[in-house]
């Protein structure tokens, strides 16, 4: 493709004019809206289903969806889950769910965001959601255990009401 | 008082202003670069008054950031620094000496007010003022060549060539930018400039001295090596130009000399275009009142016209090194002696008041 240079006319070979508009515009942008936010005090909203940091959640009743099965721990590549199911007591309310996680622990450090655990999960229990920036002073710290997690993730209404039927 | 005290209080005070308005100009490009590139730049250190208990400051101007030339010396200070093995020791030290003290030591002759208790405000009030400014100010030249050479790697040392190539071609349309100026007024003593111009109008009022204070504004940007003529520096071309090799303090003194000679250009621009410590209704001669206010429109006009060079560079694109030299010597020179032409014939035809 032959693309035309067509010489520059007189005003275009002052340079001043266009140097002139370009201040212009620069002055321009000293007032506008910034775009960048300050940090630790601002945090950026993020977008729905931004994929950040695993989290466990509660269905509408508050019962934890997460039944134990051990998929999660069983898929997850650099092994951050580690799961202590327990079968739920004999009077329990969700007797017929028969097992939930006694502890549900992932390490942060090992975690490396891929989503596998969300994509194995057949309870849809297990999200990767919101929480972006994971920070800790020691290694204790980063394992963050059922009831962190749970408070994390909330409650995610779900229509399908899978044992409510059962 | 004794001449000598008075000299020496006036030279501890101009350097004092001066090197407190290079620390804060360089907050300022900071800050007005981030606002052009829609970003906040520097807010978050203020002047801090008090520590808390809790290991927490009372600070002011934190959201300006005034505090952040402080701690940017602060560190320039306590950062190793690094002497490759490779440069030449002496040279390498005397770089950046070089190019900071001509710097500061152009403003013996810049009047920067009009008298104070019966003191004129001008260090040197010598009579070749204008030659004097130019010679000092093109010793700088020797600290950024000297700094290239002594590094003794390839990139600085390109950065002192262009840096050398550049200050000498456009040394010559400075000078030759301010003839017509001289022209008018008859004499080369700057004092003696800005005299005229609180008896006519500034000198940038008059249709002909607008050529040369195009040109003199587009040198002093290559003479302070700032965009678009920053070649010596370009980091994309050069890894950072003639200062590379340079760490802490060192390249501290080579960053504080290009404020400082910036500063030191847009002074000598408002001294000799836009009226130096004049301004329309405020009166010429007078008590004290008037002569600080005197220093604080000059100060005004020079933060001003230093704001601008910072406005520029952070607009105008670079330009190639042909470009430079071509507009150097191709446009800016024969422009330059055409504004001697025009002014000469101003003055023949009973134009210019004199």
């Amino acid at each position: 493709m032959k693309i035309e240079r067509k010489p520059l006319t007189l005003w275009e070979r002052l340079y001043l004019p266009a140097i002139i508009s370009g201040m212009m515009l620069t002055f321009s942008h000293l007032f506008r809206k910034k775009v960048t936010l300050r940090y630790p005090e601002e945090k950026p909203e993020m977008p729905p289903g931004y994929r950040g940091q695993p989290v466990l959640v509660k269905d509408d009743e508050g019962r934890v969806k997460c039944v134990a099965c051990q998929l999660c721990e069983f898929v997850c590549p650099p092994r951050a889950i580690r799961i202590k199911p327990m079968a739920y007591p004999e009077n329990a309310k969700y007797k017929k769910v028969e097992k939930t996680p006694e502890e549900f622990e992932i390490d942060m450090i090992r975690c490396i965001f891929c989503g596998y655990c969300e994509e194995v999960c057949p309870e849809r229990a297990i999200f990767l959601r919101g929480p972006y920036s994971v920070t800790g002073l020691s290694r204790k710290d980063m394992v963050f255990n059922k009831e962190k997690l749970l408070e994390l993730g909330g409650t995610l209404p779900d229509p399908i009401k899978k044992w409510r039927k059962k | 008082m004794d001449p000598i005290l008075i000299h020496l209080i006036k030279i501890v005070g101009v350097v004092g202003v001066l090197l407190f308005i290079c620390a804060y100009i360089v907050l300022a490009e900071r800050r007005i670069c981030a606002f052009i590139q829609d970003r906040l730049g520097p807010n978050r250190v203020g002047i801090p008054l008090w520590i808390r208990k809790d290991g927490s400051a009372i600070q002011i101007g934190a959201r300006w950031a005034l505090g952040q030339p402080i701690i940017d010396a602060l560190k320039a200070i306590f950062k190793e620094d690094f002497v490759p093995g490779h440069v030449n020791k002496f040279y390498f030290w005397l770089g950046p000496m070089l190019v900071m003290a001509p710097a500061l030591m152009v403003w013996a002759a810049i009047p920067f007010g009009s008298t104070l208790c019966g003191v004129p405000m001008i260090i040197a009030d010598v009579n070749v003022g204008i030659l004097l400014v130019f010679a000092l100010a093109s010793l700088g030249v020797y600290g950024i060549v000297l700094g290239g050479w002594a590094s003794n790697s390839k990139y600085p040392f390109l950065g002192g060539i262009r840096g050398s190539a550049q200050l000498i071609s456009y040394e010559l349309c400075l000078g030759l930018s301010v003839i017509p100026l001289f022209m008018q007024v008859g004499s080369l003593r700057l004092t003696e400039v800005v005299r005229w111009q609180t008896e006519h109008l500034w000198l940038v009022c008059y249709p002909w001295n607008w050529l040369p204070a195009i040109i003199y504004v587009a040198s002093s940007f290559a003479e302070t090596n700032r965009a678009p003529f920053d070649l010596p520096e370009a980091e994309q071309e050069l890894a950072g130009g003639y200062n590379t090799e340079y760490s802490s303090m060192k390249f501290a003194m080579f960053f504080l000399a290009e404020y400082a000679n910036m500063i030191t250009a847009s002074a000598l621009m408002v001294v000799l275009f836009l009226g130096g410590w004049h301004l329309p209704f405020v009166p010429v001669s007078g008590g004290i009142a008037v002569g600080v206010a005197h220093i604080c429109i000059f100060l005004a006009k020079v933060c001003a016209l230093a704001l601008v060079f910072i406005w520029v560079r952070w607009t105008v694109p670079r330009v190639r090194y042909d470009q430079l030299m071509g507009l150097g010597w191709k446009v800016f020179l024969p422009l330059a002696l055409a504004g001697v032409l025009i002014t000469g014939l101003a003055i023949v035809a009973g134009w210019s008041p004199s």
